[in-house]
């Protein structure tokens, strides 16, 4: 069981791999395009800004290794909000998985006041009856109760879609998982959710 | 909805957590990693843990404490305490901290949270701010509320977050350690004039104090060491009591 964290500059790694530890997954992190290609599974992590996240991509090549891949992909945060169509964050177009856009956080009203960036735990609301047929939970949430919670540091977040299989209210709606075929994405971050984020991450490695 | 947060913060000196009454006559209370497990297990929405080391010594265990707890606990992790650069930052970074709180080399040195925004994102950035009332002026103190500075609450944690401060931390040094509840009144106006959560510390006695800062104060997470220390609420408890008074909490496991 080989799963490749993907490093790509973006800093915090410690924290998914202390999380994979913690399991007591093996793990290698790499940036090296044969190592992504063999992995039998692959993260995609995030911290940081996504326009100059997305240019780390396109100067290493691996915003064309990432979109070829055929294995269970995780995209956490700024991870997956690349592996949306583009984002409002630096106006970058991104790697065009996901069927959505990611934009900034606003309140509901524009008279009202609302916090950026979400920081803190918030729960989900799983898609189950979705557009593409979705009548079962995503695999990543077998075994996660409805209304779970999670923690959230983020100031954009990608729109709802077809891919949406779990939903986050902070001042709209948004996307707090996504899933299409074998690509996965959460805008929380499952190493910090306590045991709900442990079990996302073991629905993930048992894939 | 966004939940109310609920951070037990370790006070560590020469690798033991420490608790004191007005940051003086510190007492012993535990091992920080077994601390760290506990509170993490029983709910703790996030841990902050503060070196107040005086030695060198003291300091170098620090940074292998924050190693053993990141590793170990799976709620984010502030960690604070003399950092003075974004080198002490990003070291701390690789430890396995998901954020870094900075004090008095801040109020020293202001540029400090633009450099540390500016590497590792606002997020990481945790603006700690200790401030008593002199007179009807909120005074910025450092060194533990030991020395008073010329800055004013207000004004420094509006240019604390201008500079790209992700949270402010505020502690009144009037009440932290004595059980006797937080300014609320405070808090809320800090709260209103900030676009950045809000953490308050320093004076929880009761479930009422925390509820009521939460609530009145408008504060978006409250801080505490001895309530939770010396057992006299436990996490549980005190998030039951919270979710029942109508305050969104995540429930504790």
């Amino acid at each position: 069981m080989n799963t490749v964290i993907i490093d790509y500059g973006t800093g915090n790694l410690r924290s998914i791999g202390n999380a994979l530890k913690r399991m007591g997954a093996e793990y290698l992190v790499s940036s090296d395009p044969s190592d992504i290609l063999s992995a039998d599974r692959v993260i995609l992590p995030g911290v940081g800004e996504a326009s100059s996240a997305m240019k780390r991509l396109l100067d290493t090549g691996l915003d064309r290794v990432i979109p070829s891949l055929k294995q269970p992909v995780l995209g956490i945060c700024i991870g997956m909000q690349l592996m949306c169509r583009s984002s409002e964050e630096g106006k970058t177009e991104c790697l065009g998985i996901f069927r959505t856009e990611v934009r900034r956080l606003s309140p509901a009203h524009p008279s009202m006041k609302l916090k950026i960036p979400e920081m803190g735990w918030n729960n989900i609301r799983m898609e189950t009856d979705g557009q593409d047929g979705k009548q079962e939970p995503c695999p990543l949430f077998k075994g996660i109760p409805d209304g779970s919670y999670v923690y959230y540091v983020h100031s954009f977040a990608p729109d709802i879609c077809q891919d949406t299989v779990a939903v986050t209210e902070y001042g709209h709606p948004f996307s707090a998982a996504l899933d299409r075929d074998n690509f996965f994405g959460t805008q929380f971050h499952p190493e910090k959710s306590g045991k709900t984020g442990q079990r996302i991450l073991e629905n993930f490695l048992g894939l | 909805m966004l939940a109310r947060r609920i951070i037990p913060c370790l006070d560590i000196r020469d690798g033991v957590t420490v608790k004191g009454t007005n940051f003086l006559g510190l007492r012993s209370v535990g091992d920080p990693v077994e601390m760290a497990a506990e509170y993490a297990g029983e709910g703790a929405d996030e841990l902050v843990c503060l070196d107040i080391s005086a030695t060198l010594e003291g300091r170098k265990t620090f940074a292998s404490l924050v190693e053993r707890i990141a590793g170990t606990i799976d709620i984010p992790f502030t960690v604070g305490g003399g950092i003075a650069s974004a080198e002490d930052a990003g070291r701390l970074l690789l430890a396995g901290a998901d954020k870094v709180s900075v004090n008095s080399a801040a109020v020293r040195r202001p540029q400090l949270i633009d450099e540390i925004a500016s590497r590792y994102g606002s997020q990481f950035v945790v603006v700690a701010i200790d401030a008593r009332r002199i007179g009807d002026r909120w005074t910025v103190t450092t060194h533990s509320g030991s020395r008073t500075t010329d800055r004013e609450l207000f004004s420094w944690a509006m240019e604390a977050e201008e500079r790209g401060a992700g949270e402010i931390l505020f502690t009144s040094m009037d009440n932290d350690g004595t059980g006797k509840g937080y300014p609320c009144g405070t808090f809320a106006a800090l709260s209103e004039m900030l676009d950045i959560p809000v953490i308050a510390s320093g004076g929880a006695g009761s479930v009422e104090d925390i509820a009521e800062v939460l609530t009145a104060g408008k504060a978006d997470a409250a801080l505490a060491a001895s309530i939770f220390h010396y057992g006299k609420v436990s996490i549980p408890q005190l998030k039951a009591a919270l979710a029942s008074a109508g305050i969104p909490v995540r429930p504790a496991p």
